[in-house]
């Protein structure tokens, strides 16, 4: 229970913050040549000044910029993030439509850089300045200076254009309508190469924190203890250096959920994914301001629930977090 | 001195500064070897490397030499690297100078609105910032700066909160000095050493922040840039890779020798936290 309020206490603590980003966002796109009824317009093949006055007056574009600010956080109070003109749906729809893949892709690279920095850092600190160390050391530097769509494009030319194991891209095959098992097989298939794209920065950076933090742990008395007691190297590790030694890990998943949220950008535009990253890159090229805001709402939400879930489980690794609080 | 025989002791910090040494290299000497304009059209389209001496990495879609893209390419990467690291931690040493130093309402404004920019995704406030004020050279360097400031202002101001009761700034408060003359005179050149070390980092995050952006082709078009033309390699790629594996090779040697020089500074200027 304690627990809960703390973690409690800070998500209230992010509502402010939340409204300062979309505020902010809000009036910095005052500025973004032409708006939502231009791009319309254009859309039809241009029109008469008196249709455009109407949609203006119709989109509640006619009014002054405070107005209009007090309105969108009006609506966004009901969950209601606006029309966009370019999809002709509201963009609650085709942002909850876009999101599932995002989700999918974002939970995997995640799983995946956090299992293997992990084991990768262990291997590492166990033989410190041997050569297994040496090895992923230099490979976690080479993975951390990797542009990400560059390896996807590489991934790509290996993997489905010469060896043809892996689709190229898209979310699961249109061609053949599958349902339950198969239908999960095949999307799973699609999406390895974007997990392993999105993951390799971050796996680099967590070996080198889990390196760094084993070391450091390593060093405590309570693990002399342990050796003292007679216990071999596996209980070590496993029962008493790892718990203490994850907390950074931990930590770093929530700092680092923005920046795999703008990694999916990038990523899902070379697997062409229909995710919410891909839909903040059409909707910058198409101009569509009003799903661009609601993105912007979306991944700060986003990001500030994965720091509140990365709250709860640092106080279950670490019970004197709770204890202190 | 010591510093540098520290620095000179590691293998990975002498590497970095060799790579790092020729990208700034070719960005010299790119008008010299290649004087005329790297994106005009040079011959054939699609010429494969090694093949023709004429052109020692063949050409690109549209007939342009790889080789010379990948020279002037490295000066916009230099560029746009070391001029949105210089904005991003001029904002962020002022920002986190003035929140560490003040505190109170001050430093809780000043944060709220680094926490605001730490929660919104960089990459996304960078798409927001380009589809507003569009995407030349410059405003795309600005914008990187602007979307890169959050760390090291948190690193400013963490230095700041344990420096400015130490003795040397309250002798400097009985001697009248005013609050602005101790920040930037007496606290600034002391909170500074950590914080020129993350510029390396923030310096490779900006040249692979606007790769990525050249890439979508959301950055300024008219330049020679290495994600440029790793995005036009793109429509080549089922048989003509090597167009976007190129300028990719390109990215990772200079982003990699930009970190290792700042690791290597940070384990010459730390000694003590070599053995991590």
């Amino acid at each position: 229970m304690r627990i809960l309020s703390l973690a409690g206490r800070r998500l209230a603590a992010s509502i402010p913050t939340l409204f300062l980003i979309l505020i902010g966002v809000f009036l910095l796109l005052q500025f973004a040549p032409g708006d939502t009824v231009d791009a319309l317009m254009a859309q039809m093949g241009g029109g008469d000044a008196a249709t455009a006055r109407e949609l203006r007056k119709f989109y509640g574009l006619d009014v002054s910029v405070p107005v209009r600010l007090g309105n969108y956080l009006l609506h966004l109070v009901q969950l209601d993030l606006g029309f966009s003109s370019i999809y002709g749906k509201p963009v609650a729809t085709v942002i909850l439509e876009r999101l599932p893949p995002t989700i999918l892709l974002m939970t995997a690279s995640l799983s995946f850089a956090f299992f293997f920095g992990l084991v990768f850092g262990i291997i590492a600190a166990r033989g410190v300045n041997k050569w297994p160390d040496t090895l992923i050391s230099t490979l976690g530097l080479i993975f951390y200076a990797t542009p990400s769509f560059w390896f996807g494009l590489m991934a790509i030319v290996v993997f489905s254009i010469y060896l043809q194991w892996l689709p190229a891209g898209g979310f699961e095959d249109i061609g053949q309508a599958q349902s339950g098992l198969w239908r999960m097989i095949d999307i799973a298939r699609h999406l390895i190469l974007p997990t392993l794209t999105l993951g390799l920065i971050f796996l680099a950076i967590y070996l080198r924190i889990m390196r760094a933090s084993m070391l450091e742990v390593l060093n405590l008395d309570y693990v002399r203890t342990a050796r003292a007691k007679g216990l071999d190297e596996t209980r070590v590790v496993m029962g008493h250096v790892l718990r203490n030694a994850l907390l950074p890990m931990v930590t770093l998943i929530g700092l680092q959920a923005g920046t795999m949220l703008g990694g999916s950008v990038v990523v899902e535009s070379v697997f062409s994914l229909p995710g919410l990253g891909r839909l903040a890159y059409e909707s910058v090229v198409q101009r569509d301001l009003n799903t661009l805001l609601g993105i912007v709402f979306v991944s700060a939400l986003l990001v500030i629930t994965v720091n509140f879930v990365v709250d709860l489980l640092y106080a279950r690794l670490d019970p004197r977090i709770s204890a202190e609080g | 001195m010591d510093a540098a025989k520290r620095y000179f002791r590691s293998p990975a910090a002498v590497i970095g500064l060799v790579l790092l040494l020729v990208v700034i290299a070719m960005a010299v000497s790119a008008g010299i070897l290649f004087p005329r304009d790297p994106l005009a059209l040079a011959g054939r389209p699609l010429v494969w490397p090694f093949s023709n001496p004429r052109f020692p990495l063949g050409t690109d879609n549209s007939g342009r030499d790889i080789a010379a893209q990948i020279f002037y390419g490295s000066r916009i990467s230099l560029l746009i690297g070391g001029v949105a690291t210089a904005i991003a931690v001029a904002i962020g040493t002022l920002i986190g100078a003035f929140a560490g130093y003040y505190g109170g309402w001050v430093d809780n404004i000043l944060m709220r609105i680094t926490e605001a920019f730490q929660t919104l995704p960089n990459f996304v406030l960078l798409l927001v910032l380009v589809a507003v004020f569009g995407s030349t050279l410059m405003t795309v360097t600005i914008a990187i700066g602007v979307v890169s400031w959050p760390a090291p202002a948190r690193l400013t101001r963490a230095e700041f909160l344990s420096l400015r009761n130490r003795e040397f700034v309250q002798a400097g408060r009985t001697l009248g000095m005013k609050d602005l003359q101790l920040i930037l005179g007496e606290i600034l050149p002391n909170a500074l050493p950590p914080v020129i070390v993350y510029a390396s980092v923030v310096m490779a995050l900006s040249i692979l922040l606007e790769s990525a952006l050249a890439f979508l082709r959301l950055s300024d078009p008219n330049v020679a840039s290495w994600g440029n033309l790793i995005g036009l390699g793109r429509d080549v790629l089922r048989v003509q890779w090597y167009v976007s594996a190129i300028p990719g090779i390109a990215i990772l040697v200079t982003v990699l020798a930009v970190s290792l020089v700042g690791q290597g500074l940070n384990d010459a200027l730390n000694p003590r936290l070599k053995s991590r």
